[in-house]
């Protein structure tokens, strides 16, 4: 790409220290380990993975709420770290954040009109008339109408797919460059979550912002972002067109997940599903090589259990980390490599029939 | 499909549930969080209550289990399970005949309710000795027995809560409803809490016990898909009430109330391309719930009659209200004008 991308991680690790009677340093949670990507202007990712796969620190380090251990996060070029002051305050204008739980996220005792005009005070919108028709402005934009009738609501007036727009509203009102939305929808109810996603989605394409989706479920995102990032105990493991990665998961983590989601079925009843055994690793002590080959059906001993896998692309913008896709280890005959994990044998097929058994 | 147990016809429906209500007193006047349900669970079924937040579905499981709030205004309904009247009972007998060692409940985040202080195992024990006064010894190694089924190594009985991972905590609730062998499980949306591989492991657990000891069960969950996972019947509720109960075939296929078809419009799904799509509005509030049909405000597909509180049709025959005579065998109920026969003129 020519232009410089909005976002840019190199090697960025965010560890978390432990100690011990307040002073013994025995350990650290590594919540984020060697993470590197961009993020170019006007797209939308999304970054999928488990609880404590580091996905949350993940996005707090990019919106310099924590401190990178190692690494840098480069904005327009320039590195979060040197920022300080006016210069940090000013990048977090430019970063919108869409909290998970809307109530915990709205102040209770201030009513709509003050939640929206609390950021436009703090960055400098003195003129009151000013920041009054942005609120308008910003509240019309996610069809929280009428406005009027809006205003004067406290948080706890609101239904939750109410509350989470005015938290997009106030993550939109200084006009940032990147929104961040962590696990938007997660609290919200079934029938909800589709106009929250397709709002933010909308107001990403009619602004041309960057929006970074956080979430842990896959099926969500395919109509809601255009590139994965699928992270696994602190690291990507894969990341690829939204598309590219649900037809053809490449890194096996990613296929396990596949094949463990379920579109609503009434066959789903009648077979088990294949689960790799364990569990992911704790981030204080993860695992030597690659962090997922404990539980990897595929894990190659001596590799796997001791170095860990780089970046390999084994499609055209499809990067896996997993010493599978090294470069001719695929014309390996006793390795074969599917490209589409739900035709693969034993992965998501008719399975295990659990009905026969019960007669 | 049940592993029957002897003396019971398996046509006859294990638990079977009329009229069931359950509303609570705030100052704003009564909450009807459960109105006028009705349904049936066989011997070895599953049967899924879906619906969204707020639509009660947690209350009827309160309901049934009669873990009454202070601020009850009013519980009724007959609710017979096998062969007993368990609404019939008095709450000491239902407490000791009934509750947990012939209907267990699992409730939502559970596996964070464990005592900190007391080992997994003695925990999971803990029901028999209470309610069936089984000596120590004797109720371990039952324990060790459902520890087996639901997957947790046996040396974690000697281990403390936190010890064990979410995932594990839950396999270890899931022990403890099931070791006093009841004839009925309900789960209170047992995995929401959990990663979506773990989430597919514990849902194999109750496929293999369903299919192996014929245990019934009740699973009550927002999420479509999961829902599928244990589904032989799946009952959907709006607003307290219960608007379509059929087959999970029909219900993941071809649903037949308006709701229904929407709610599976708004499903994401993983392998296929078309979006989904909201379904427009706000479920009403459940203090003054509109007199005729819940889900009419939000009904592409209302008209005049949905003014009246339309009763539970059978879209394939048409019958009566409920499960009583006249039931047919379709076990299929709309509570729908739609789905009247004849428009609904006999209705008025």
């Amino acid at each position: 790409m020519a232009e410089t991308p909005l976002v840019e991680a190199r090697g960025l690790h965010t560890w978390f220290e432990l100690r011990q009677w307040g002073f013994l340093r025995v350990g650290a949670v590594r919540a984020v380990d060697d993470v590197s990507f961009t993020l170019a202007r006007g797209e939308a990712v999304a970054f999928v993975g488990e609880s404590g796969c580091g996905k949350s620190s993940l996005v707090r380090t990019l919106l310099g709420l924590h401190r990178p251990t190692l690494g840098e996060v480069r904005c327009e070029g320039e590195s979060l770290a040197g920022l300080t002051g006016a210069a940090l305050k000013a990048w977090r204008a430019r970063v919108g954040y869409v909290q998970q739980d809307p109530f915990g996220a709205l102040p209770p005792f201030l009513d709509v009109r003050r939640i929206l005009a609390e950021p436009l005070k703090v960055h400098g919108v003195r003129d009151r008339a000013e920041r009054e028709r942005r609120i308008r402005a910003a509240l019309a934009e996610v069809r929280l109408t009428p406005v009027e009738e809006v205003l004067g609501k406290f948080p706890h007036m609101l239904s939750g797919g109410q509350q989470q727009r005015v938290v997009i509203a106030r993550a939109l009102i200084l006009e940032p460059a990147l929104v961040i939305a962590d696990e938007p929808v997660s609290m919200l109810d079934a029938s909800v979550r589709v106009e929250i996603l397709e709002l933010l989605r909308g107001i990403q394409r009619d602004r041309g912002l960057t929006l970074a989706f956080v979430t842990h479920d896959l099926a969500t995102v395919r109509h809601y972002a255009e590139r994965i990032f699928v992270l696994y105990a602190g690291k990507v493991v894969e990341s690829a067109p939204v598309d590219d990665l649900l037809d053809a998961p490449q890194h096996p983590y990613t296929r396990a997940l596949l094949a463990a989601l379920s579109d609503p079925d009434a066959a789903n009843a009648t077979r088990l599903r294949e689960v790799p055994a364990g569990e992911p690793p704790s981030l204080i002590d993860p695992p030597a090589g690659c962090r997922f080959h404990p539980r990897c059906p595929q894990a190659m001993a001596g590799l796997c259990d001791r170095e860990v896998p780089p970046d390999f692309m084994p499609r055209p913008g499809h990067g896996s980390a997993c010493w599978l896709h090294e470069p001719g280890m695929a014309e390996n005959p006793e390795r074969p490599i599917t490209t589409d994990g739900r035709q693969a044998p034993g992965r998501g097929g008719p399975g295990h029939d659990v009905s026969q058994s019960g007669r | 499909m049940a592993a029957t147990t002897t003396g019971f016809r398996a046509e006859e429906p294990l638990l079977r549930v009329e009229e069931l209500a359950l509303h609570y007193r705030t100052r704003g006047g009564a909450v009807r969080a459960v109105d006028r349900v009705s349904f049936d669970v066989k011997r070895g079924e599953a049967l899924v209550i879906l619906g969204e937040s707020g639509c009660g579905k947690s209350s009827l499981a309160r309901a049934l289990m009669r873990l009454l709030p202070r601020n009850l205004a009013h519980h009724g309904g007959r609710v017979s399970l096998g062969d007993t009247p368990i609404s019939e009972l008095s709450d000491e007998r239902f407490r000791r005949e009934v509750q947990w060692s012939r209907m267990a409940l699992v409730m939502q985040a559970s596996m964070n309710a464990l005592n900190p202080v007391v080992k997994v195992g003695e925990q999971v024990a803990e029901p028999l000795r209470e309610l069936k006064r089984w000596p120590r010894r004797r109720a371990l190694e039952r324990a060790a027995e459902v520890f087996q089924c639901v997957g947790l190594p046996l040396d974690f009985m000697a281990r403390y809560p936190f010890e064990l991972s979410g995932g594990m905590r839950q396999r270890a609730v899931l022990a403890m409803a099931l070791v006093a062998e009841p004839e009925l499980v309900i789960l209170d949306e047992p995995t929401s809490a959990l990663d979506v591989l773990t989430q597919a492991a514990i849902m194999n657990v109750l496929k293999e016990i369903k299919a192996e000891q014929g245990t019934s069960f009740i699973l009550i969950t927002h999420d479509v898909a999961t829902s599928s996972e244990l589904a032989d019947r799946v009952a959907l509720m709006y607003a307290g009430e219960l608007v379509e109960a059929c087959s999970a075939v029909r219900f993941f296929g071809e649903p037949a109330h308006p709701y229904s078809r929407l709610l599976m419009k708004s499903v994401p799904r993983l392998h296929e391309r078309e979006r989904p799509r909201a379904i427009p509005g706000q479920p009403p509030s459940l203090l003054e719930p509109p007199g005729g049909c819940r889900f009419a405000a939000r009904c592409p597909e209302r008209f005049v009659r949905c003014a009246e509180p339309p009763p539970a049709f059978d879209p394939g025959g048409g019958t009566l209200d409920g499960v009583g005579e006249g039931a047919t065998e379709s076990r299929h109920r709309v509570r729908c004008w739609l789905h009247a026969p004849n428009g609904g003129a006999e209705y008025g």
